[in-house]
């Protein structure tokens, strides 16, 4: 079998801090991961760790056999948070969907590079936004724009970091058809973090449950288990579904 | 008009006038998105230390304050990098350091005051060969760092996506960091130090207001730059008065008029 991510007990610390702490996890090629974990859990650390954007303190992770830092970018396409924008930065849509084939800030484009980007961002139905600046596109669009950046390069492996944020119930509904047809045309690997634990369950292969080590790692059915989301999040139930009473002693 | 630019003095000081708007401008559009104003104005007191330096040991002030100001750039640079001190705070620490060594200095050989204080206001007329080679120099050296403006641009975006792209970033922010030290240290005869952040800064801002693109607004910022100093040279001329301060009132004249344009004000 082929993997497409190997995590060789991994640990990463920042001074005392430990991030991550012995991970050991084989990822198949063409698997839908989401990646669920409380805030601070070591989400973000681990797609960077893929990304090659961090180095573990101990271990280490390969990308298709390659160690993470020396895989080809053109493998890997990358969706970060939109929150990370700079909407100061004067740019145009099609220019960042650009940035996905040239991997520098385009000073012109030049007609492939066009063709290539409009159609990227046809495939996310998000051709109107083409010359629309970025610092005026709302939080979905932006997440469509980041999305054709991502399918731009046709990668092996797509990363997003909470891609949903933002999105209403139909767009997010949308975006996960995207990803699943790129999935299914390219033979994609997906990793995505997210907080929805609905959308994990329908449309993920795989889940991996994280805080800061693997607490499960399987199919939906199976890693979204009570024993493994008690003790990941100190509970079961999905949050919007637990009842608070503030003030209450009993919340 | 003509006899003027006739003139031996007036041409040198329009050549070096028209290298430095061209350098500092389009630099200027890199510090402008990455927040960096304040490195500039740090950079520029910094090369009071070299001018100072250059003036005490009887070097050509420039050519000391040149890599004086790249060094103490770099060291700011590696210091931000490498602690978790902010940028402001490194900046802060090695520009005061610099112009405390400078007016020790000075204060050595206080004989060398007054042609110091041509470089704290600028003094364009007074732009002698030497400087202009200087000028030269680092305006040959941007030409040759024009190939990275797509990737400094692409790390001026998004530093992450860069790293993720196998960017090398981090030599690209030293590179950057240098070179606007060296623009900046160009340019102290021109504006003078206490102006130079501003040289560097308002064109770039005046074109951030028009802009669609970072390319319209690195060619709109330099474009801004070159008018700034050819009205300001010569209205300084006609009336008399100090030509850095002249250059940076047309350009921010042009950035008042930007904000009421794009309805800003």
């Amino acid at each position: 079998m082929e993997f497409a991510v190997e995590f060789e007990d991994v640990s990463v610390r920042f001074g005392t801090y430990t991030a991550l702490e012995g991970v050991n996890l084989k990822i198949p090629a063409g698997a839908f991961v989401a990646i669920i974990g409380p805030n601070g859990a070591g989400k973000s650390t681990l797609i960077k760790l893929v990304l090659g954007l961090l180095r573990p303190t101990t271990g280490r992770v390969l990308v298709f056999g390659t160690p993470a830092p020396k895989a080809p970018p053109e493998w890997l396409g990358y969706v970060p948070q939109f929150k990370t924008l700079d909407r100061s930065f004067p740019a145009l849509a099609i220019e960042l969907v650009a940035t996905g084939i040239r991997r520098r800030w385009p000073f012109r484009i030049g007609p492939g590079e066009r063709e290539a980007s409009l159609e990227a961002l046809r495939r996310v139905r998000g051709e109107e936004l083409a010359y629309r600046r970025l610092a005026r596109l709302s939080g979905g669009e932006l997440q469509r724009v980041y999305l054709a950046r991502a399918f731009v390069r046709r990668p092996r492996l797509l990363l997003l970091d909470e891609p949903a944020t933002g999105m209403d119930v139909l767009g997010e509904a949308d975006m996960y058809r995207m990803l699943e047809r790129y999935q299914r045309e390219q033979g994609a690997t997906v990793l995505m973090i997210t907080h929805d634990w609905e959308a994990a369950r329908h449309h993920a292969t795989h889940v991996l449950v994280l805080n800061r080590r693997v607490i499960g790692f399987g199919p939906p059915e199976r890693a979204l288990s009570d024993e493994c989301l008690r003790r990941a999040f100190g509970h079961v139930g999905h949050p919007h579904e637990l009842s608070f009473s503030v003030g209450s002693r009993d919340a | 008009m003509l006899e003027l630019l006739s003139l031996p003095f007036m041409q040198r000081a329009l050549l070096a006038g028209l290298l430095v708007g061209v350098t500092a401008s389009y630099f200027g559009v890199f510090v402008v998105q990455r927040r960096m104003s304040f490195l500039g104005s740090g950079l520029a007191h910094a090369a009071l230390g070299g001018v100072a330096l250059g003036l005490f040991v009887g070097a050509e002030p420039l050519y000391v304050a040149l890599p004086f100001t790249v060094v103490v750039a770099l060291l700011i640079a590696w210091v931000r990098e490498r602690t978790e001190l902010g940028a402001d705070t490194a900046v802060g620490v090695f520009f005061s350091l610099s112009v405390a060594f400078g007016v020790v200095l000075l204060a050595l050989k206080s004989e060398y005051t007054a042609d110091a204080m041509a470089y704290l206001f600028g003094s364009i007329l007074a732009v002698t060969p030497a400087d202009l080679w200087a000028v030269a120099l680092v305006a040959g050296a941007t030409l040759l760092t024009l190939p990275f403006w797509e990737r400094w641009a692409y790390a001026t975006f998004d530093r992450d996506l860069a790293r993720a792209d196998r960017l090398p970033v981090l030599f690209d922010d030293y590179l950057l960091t240098a070179m606007v030290a060296a623009v900046v240290v160009s340019a102290v005869k021109v504006v003078g130090i206490l102006l130079v952040a501003a040289f560097l800064v308002i064109p770039a801002a005046t074109a951030r207001l028009f802009s669609k693109t970072f390319a319209q607004m690195t060619l709109l910022s330099i474009v801004l730059g070159v008018v700034g100093v050819v009205l300001g040279l010569f209205g300084s001329y006609l009336y008399d008065v100090p030509s850095g301060a002249t250059i940076i009132l047309v350009e921010s004249a042009f950035f008042l008029l930007g904000l009421l344009v794009t309805r800003k004000i």
